[in-house]
């Protein structure tokens, strides 16, 4: 583990980026590392996925699976992979500030 | 670090329950790390794009000594679908989706589906045995053309 700033904040992340202390995040930071990540500007549908990954993983230790997301999130599978082009349950972790997901589904 | 996987080609060639599903969880999980892919079904492993069967594949409870189930036993009436409905069980609380509901995910996820066209002329089927998403029935050469610059893997 390490620490990084970003938007003056001092955070705790692992070697690619994930944070490890939720509770360090904020949109401000989110919107930083979206912006590193090419995604920029994040629209309200981006932040529907980035809030469903950031409130179920609070709320059960464990991030959705990409098929929960294309359910429950109210963005489709189409979508997911439109809005995140590089990994929908990956990058919407990343940047709502909970650790990489790790199931293989 | 070594160069990050871009595109992977996976050829999923066994229609059992099995046979098919270690490709199709490949080919998702490429896809949520952002890699491009392909998936050629040949073969058996066309059930898993044919709608008449796509619903109804089995674990091969005979020959398949993972099992640790005595052959004789695995070749009672039934035993085969007991050890299907339990795998299948097990996959629900992990998340992980029926072959048709899978096959959905992958095309909506962006990977593309093949049928073999070789294999598709063996069998004596045509375009509409197959599923609304699949890209197309192709030749070998065209799979390699595909696979160009990627990796391919073989199920």
């Amino acid at each position: 583990m390490s620490t990084a700033v970003i938007a003056d904040h001092t955070i705790e992340v692992d070697a690619e980026g994930f944070l490890q202390k939720p509770e360090q995040w904020t949109e401000d930071l989110g919107v930083e590392i979206a912006r590193e990540m090419g995604i920029d500007p994040l629209t309200d549908q981006h932040w529907q996925v980035i809030r469903f990954m950031r409130d179920r993983y609070l709320q059960t230790g464990q991030a959705p699976s990409i098929r929960t997301l294309g359910k429950e999130s109210g963005v489709t599978t189409k979508e997911l992979y439109r809005l995140f082009p590089k990994g929908p349950a990956k990058l919407a972790a990343r940047i709502g500030g909970i650790p990489k997901p790790h199931g293989c589904i | 670090m070594a160069d990050a996987i871009e595109k992977v080609s996976i050829i999923i060639s066994k229609g059992s329950f099995e046979g098919i599903y270690p490709g199709l969880i490949m080919a998702n999980g490429a896809r949520m790390e952002g890699i491009e892919a392909n998936v050629f079904f040949t073969f058996f492993g066309m059930d898993a794009i044919n709608v008449k069967h796509y619903e109804h594949l089995m674990v091969a409870t005979v020959g398949n000594p993972g099992l640790h189930i005595p052959t004789m036993i695995g070749g009672l009436p039934g035993m085969s679908a007991i050890v299907t409905h339990q795998m299948e069980k097990k996959m629900a609380e992990l998340d992980i989706p029926p072959v048709p509901e899978f096959i959905t995910l992958l095309a909506d996820s962006g990977a593309k589906l093949y049928a073999c066209k070789a294999s598709v002329e063996m069998f004596g089927l045509a375009r509409e045995d197959f599923i609304d998403e699949l890209e197309g029935i192709i030749t070998v050469g065209d799979f390699y053309q595909l696979a160009a610059g990627g990796q391919i893997i073989f199920t």
